[in-house]
């Protein structure tokens, strides 16, 4: 019994952190509803990321957002820096994160100023380790398609779908 | 026509042997403490990020031209594949797999991409009798197929157990191996295939030298993450690729009982003797014997060398 109460109080305290810090971030209205994630759609479709639903359900928009959206710093390390930040006037992913791929080109030309942002993912790495690392720990869907939709160029370089190798020839023929 | 007197044969016998053992010799000093070409590309491979997703395996499928899989890219079922009691390794169809390990105590599997992990110190290319192998200055383990004998030294030596080898082929087998994409990608500077397909970047392509100060800054930035090692920054001499692991290696397939030490400081001092044993012995010996059995010759009737040197 007793350690049902110190659960309760714990999810108690838990929840009114999550409304304040919520209310924090509500406190800008003028974030998008529903965004859609296509710069790199090649093998799979676009994303359509409903926005609205990750507010709901995250505590602080800095979980997705590292320092720039002004409300917070999740993460340590970036908070050594971070702490206090206003609000910035660019958010999405591809504005920080680079969409080549890594090469050694933009390995040497990370200016001095940015040295500790010198491990930082490309946009295609920054998309999937924000939304499946968390997926991972939340709970939600994991799974490729769960997300985005194979194109034909997927099916294709995949090998699946109508691209995929004919399931034991001999079978086949006896048919 | 002077037949070779004692002194000059044995003269002669040393200094060949003295030229055999000396170039040799600067060899045997430079391999064993090779510690990568400076500006060796690598790949720093962090398995806490792999999700098995199989895209590197498909990328390096249309990249070096291989031939169908016998299953869809997109087939986890291949997880479950055990072939001889082990999980699936790279063969001559497919230079890179990914395989799936159950770690105690962890909520989610490990993932890990096997592919060549492009030794500094090659034991495949110490092990090839026809020097088909060539670690490029870029810091691929490149070799050349036309003069492979199909011999399969290497893939007994390759501590990895990296080299496929085409055993459908009845005339010409060779050996077929992961090149890092040097032919396509790597000689210009651009990363490897599955590098770039990669939606985690799993992997992380520069400079060899580089890379190993970001993996352990990610170890120091993420205190209790990770086990506190680089695999392949040491082991057999350094690896091009090496990995960074929240699972002890061992349990995530990685053999870690190799040495320190490149496979070839196992057998570079029995190497350095063979030219040795096969330049000076026959000489050594074959004067020994021509000098016990001058003073005998005389019993013997047949000796006609004796005779003609008689003749002097």
């Amino acid at each position: 019994m007793v350690n049902a109460g110190k659960q309760l109080m714990t999810g108690l305290g838990v929840l009114l952190l999550s409304v304040v810090l919520a209310a924090g971030c509500y406190a800008m209205e003028d974030f998008p509803d529903e965004v859609e994630i296509d710069v790199l759609a090649n093998l799979y479709e676009g994303v359509v990321f409903d926005h609205a639903m990750h507010v709901d359900m995250t505590e602080n928009c800095a979980d997705c957002h590292h320092h720039t959206t002004g409300t917070g710093v999740s993460n340590e390390y970036c908070a050594k820096c971070h702490t206090g930040d206003e609000e910035m006037d660019t958010v999405s992913c591809q504005d920080c994160h680079s969409a080549d791929p890594v090469s050694p080109e933009n390995f040497h030309s990370t200016p001095e100023k940015f040295k500790y942002h010198d491990d930082q993912p490309n946009l295609k790495a920054a998309y999937h380790l924000n939304c499946v690392g968390c997926h991972q720990e939340v709970g939600g869907p994991t799974g490729c398609e769960d997300c985005h939709a194979k194109s034909e160029a997927g099916e294709k370089f995949y090998r699946s779908g109508e691209f995929a190798p004919k399931e034991d020839a001999h079978h086949g023929s006896g048919h | 026509m002077s037949k070779i007197s004692r002194r000059k044969f044995l003269a002669g016998s040393m200094a060949g042997g003295a030229a055999v053992m000396m170039t040799p010799a600067k060899k045997t000093f430079a391999a064993g403490s090779f510690e990568g070409f400076p500006d060796g590309m690598g790949v720093l491979v962090d398995l806490t990020r792999c999700v098995g997703c199989r895209t590197c395996e498909a990328a390096c499928n249309v990249e070096q031209n291989l031939p169908e899989p016998a299953k869809p890219f997109d087939d986890y079922s291949v997880f479950d594949e055990i072939r001889h009691g082990q999980k699936r390794r790279p063969t001559d169809k497919a230079y890179t797999v990914v395989n799936r390990y159950d770690v105690k105590d962890a909520d989610q599997p490990l993932y890990r991409k096997i592919q060549c992990n492009h030794c500094n110190e090659p034991a495949c290319l110490t092990s090839c009798f026809v020097n088909a192998y060539k670690k490029t200055p870029e810091g691929a383990v490149i070799y050349n197929p036309k003069v492979c004998v199909g011999c399969r030294n290497c893939m007994i030596a390759c501590p990895f157990h990296i080299p496929g080898y085409t055993y459908h082929s009845v005339l010409n087998p060779v050996i077929k191996k992961c090149i890092f994409c040097y032919d396509t990608r790597l000689k210009e500077g651009r990363p490897p295939a599955c590098v770039e397909s990669c939606p985690q970047q799993v992997m992380t392509f520069g400079k060899r030298k580089e890379l190993l100060k970001i993996a352990h800054e990610r170890l120091r930035k993420n205190p209790g993450k990770y086990v506190d090692h680089v695999y392949g920054e040491k082991e057999v001499g350094g690896t091009g690729w090496f990995y960074i692991s929240n699972a002890p290696f061992e349990e995530a397939g990685f053999d870690t009982s190799l040495p320190k030490e490149p496979i070839i400081n196992g057998v570079k001092d029995f190497l350095a003797v063979v030219p040795m044993v096969l330049a000076i012995w026959p000489a050594l010996f074959t004067g020994f014997h021509l000098l016990s059995t001058k003073g005998k010759s005389h019993g013997h009737g047949d000796d006609h060398s004796h005779d003609g040197q008689e003749g002097h």
